[in-house]
């Protein structure tokens, strides 16, 4: 684990103390839990289990991240999936269900990534044809209706239990697991950083720059379709045109506050988790403290700036702060 | 005029698909819908003009989606609640605006962060500033509005021409003549093409960033004025998405995303031709709404691709009298 939690880390961990401190003080009943059939309840919890899509999608956008590029379409792929999903749960077997909705995540990643590794063209304007074009694909599935079942076993996988914890949960736990054993766990990690240093000179070195591009943004699709599914459980139904709006920017958002620079070239799997789930402690804070939703955003506005500030190069970061101090101190 | 096949592309795309939709439906060829489509899209070929500015230097501006919605809000809060007469409503939300565009290109330049994030802040901050302002949509009554409204040059055929179509063809025009005509429109090219080259070459780089966004987030206040004529409300759900029909009317219109190279009339054309595919689908009363959305993504792959085998072929005869030279 030490390779997934690098000592960058500190920024992001003392803001989540400092978030989570501030939920104590609006909320006193903020870190109670309870165990109630098989399952933990509690504030906690629930920021952990709705933190989950955007978890989810921080895992694949990471990486993509990592070689220089971004996906804008996971929210679309999101609402493809769970409009598969929920169209085929009740008719077909989870199996079916789940081989067909991370398919279509799969083939959604595999366009973008031919559109970037082999046209060429520029991660931005690439994904953005399919953030565009997806939701109309997941309308059509869904007929332009808010599709619903009934299948227990989906509904399961969102709001289920394993030990304790809430299925989708777990689900993003193993996700990380599996992310960073393969990233990690091989010298891919570093392959993929390397094409995002320098995708020539990676070249050059003999990097297979194309399959790692190609590879990272199916990696980005399969897990938009896996958020995409557990957002459709959550709900017990589809709507193409609210299933994960805006999640990408909320994705993009956790790498860039787990401390991924949007030039590429390193990432931490770890952080980005932590980055999505400062976001979404965030958002269970302003819910919690009775101030209107409308804070929301204004709040997520100030600490995003604060984030970037903190992390600009034209400033001296946490580690520069810490120096002066220590300096004034001696 | 490197610039000039890709426009020319577009233009001969928004003709042919006129011309189709045309034999299909011969209603569309006529002044009253010419009309219509310009005043429906009036909005958006104001803020793709100052988009457009935005990405020849290479920046990307996601918050103009949200300084519309603060715009509309404001001007109707400040019209109906505040007793602002509108004319100084409209002055003191377009400083406003170009003062927040102004303070987003500061921070770009300053703390060197990437435009897409600093704008994405931005674009959470205007839309969560407007939802505090009011959540419910506000009517506006005010006379100027119904004067507004009511005023257009009558075409021949029965169209109108409306006000709100009139200020956005003169925002084109402008936009335009800055772009090709003045130093300030040299310098967005010269940012686009290398800011260190730009900075080398004497190009004040942080002035220019700051006022390209500026240029940006005012136009951006300007379409919100003309959002609030064209409904005649202020809320603050309006213009949400308008930052990605924006992006995709600048890339249709030939502008490359990477910087450097684009025109304002490509995306007058960009905005003509989604304004088309939304007018089609009107007329034709049996496709659904998502297929506009999967038109325009089709568009938008086509355009691309295209001005990617452009930029390929452009390369070549180069990259062959470099070899034969050596």
């Amino acid at each position: 684990m030490t390779a997934l939690l690098p000592r960058r880390g500190l920024a992001q961990i003392l803001a989540l103390i400092v978030i989570l401190a501030v939920d104590r003080v609006v909320s006193p009943q903020f870190f109670d839990l309870r165990l109630q059939d098989g399952r933990l309840f509690g504030s906690l919890i629930d920021v952990l289990n709705r933190g989950t899509p955007v978890a989810l999608l921080s895992l694949g956008m990471v990486l993509v991240i990592a070689t220089r590029g971004i996906d804008l379409s996971v929210g679309a792929v999101m609402a493809i999936s769970g409009a598969i999903a929920a169209s085929l749960a009740d008719s077909h077997g989870l199996a079916v269900v789940l081989a067909a909705a991370l398919g279509a995540g799969l083939l959604c990643g595999l366009w973008n990534g031919f559109l970037v590794s082999v046209l060429g063209m520029q991660p931005i304007v690439a994904t953005l044809i399919l953030m565009v074009a997806g939701r109309g694909i997941a309308q059509l599935i869904t007929e332009g209706r808010i599709v619903t079942f009934t299948s227990p076993d989906l509904v399961w996988l969102g709001n289920g239990a394993v030990l304790g914890l809430p299925v989708p949960v777990a689900i993003a736990l193993g996700m990380l697991i599996l992310t960073g054993a393969v990233v990690r766990g091989s010298a891919l990690g570093l392959l993929i950083e390397a094409t995002g240093g320098n995708a020539r000179a990676s070249e050059l070195a003999g990097v297979g720059t194309r399959a790692m591009i190609l590879a990272v943004y199916v990696w980005c699709g399969v897990c938009a379709a896996l958020a995409g599914v557990i957002a459709a459980a959550d709900i017990m139904g589809a709507d193409a045109n609210n299933a994960g709006l805006w999640l990408e920017l909320d994705a993009i958002l956790a790498v860039v506050i787990g401390g991924t620079s949007l030039f590429g070239g390193r990432f931490s799997l770890i952080l980005a988790v932590l980055g999505a789930l400062i976001i979404q402690t965030m958002n269970t804070g302003i819910l919690l403290s009775g101030y209107p939703p409308e804070f929301n955003l204004l709040v997520k506005a100030v600490v995003v700036l604060a984030v970037l500030l903190l992390q600009s190069p034209k400033l001296p970061g946490l580690a520069g702060i810490a120096a002066r101090l220590r300096r004034a101190k001696a | 005029m490197k610039g000039l096949p890709p426009v020319l592309i577009t233009a001969i795309v928004l003709v042919a698909g006129f011309a189709l939709c045309a034999v299909q439906f011969p209603n569309i060829a006529s002044t009253r819908v010419v009309g219509n489509l310009l005043t429906d899209n009036a909005f958006l070929g104001i803020v793709a003009t100052g988009m457009t500015f935005v990405i020849i230097s290479g920046g990307i501006d996601l918050s103009v989606g949200s300084v519309i919605g603060f715009t509309t809000v404001f001007v109707a809060l400040a019209i109906e609640r505040w007793g602002v007469p509108p004319l100084v409503a409209f002055v003191a939300v377009l400083a406003l605006s170009a003062a927040f565009g102004a303070a987003m290109g500061a921070v770009i330049h300053v703390f060197d962060l990437p435009p897409f994030i600093v704008t994405l802040a931005g674009m959470f901050l205007a839309r969560g500033a407007s939802f505090l302002l009011s959540t419910e949509s506000v009517p506006i009554t005010a006379p100027v509005y119904s004067t507004v409204s009511d005023f257009a040059l009558r075409l021949p055929g029965g169209g109108r021409l409306t006000a709100i179509a009139i200020i956005m063809l003169l925002i084109v025009i402008g936009g335009a003549l800055l772009l090709h005509l003045t130093r300030f429109g040299a310098n967005v090219y010269a940012l686009g093409g290398s800011r260190a080259t730009a900075s080398l070459m004497g190009v004040a780089v942080g002035k220019m960033t700051v006022k390209i966004y500026m240029l940006s987030s005012f136009l951006a206040g300007i379409a919100g004025i003309v959002f609030s004529f064209y409904t005649s409300a202020g809320y603050s759900l309006s213009a949400v998405g308008v930052e990605l029909d924006t992006i995709a009317a600048v890339v249709i219109g030939g502008t490359l995303l990477t910087g450097g190279q684009g025109s304002v009339i490509g995306t007058f054309l960009g905005v003509l031709i989604q304004g088309l595919i939304q007018t089609y689908i009107n007329f034709d009363g049996t496709l659904s709404s998502w297929w506009t959305k999967i038109a325009t993504g089709v568009l938008l792959f086509a355009f691309i691709a295209l001005q990617q085998a452009l930029v390929a072929v452009a390369r070549r005869p180069v990259a062959r009298s470099a070899g034969a030279a050596s």
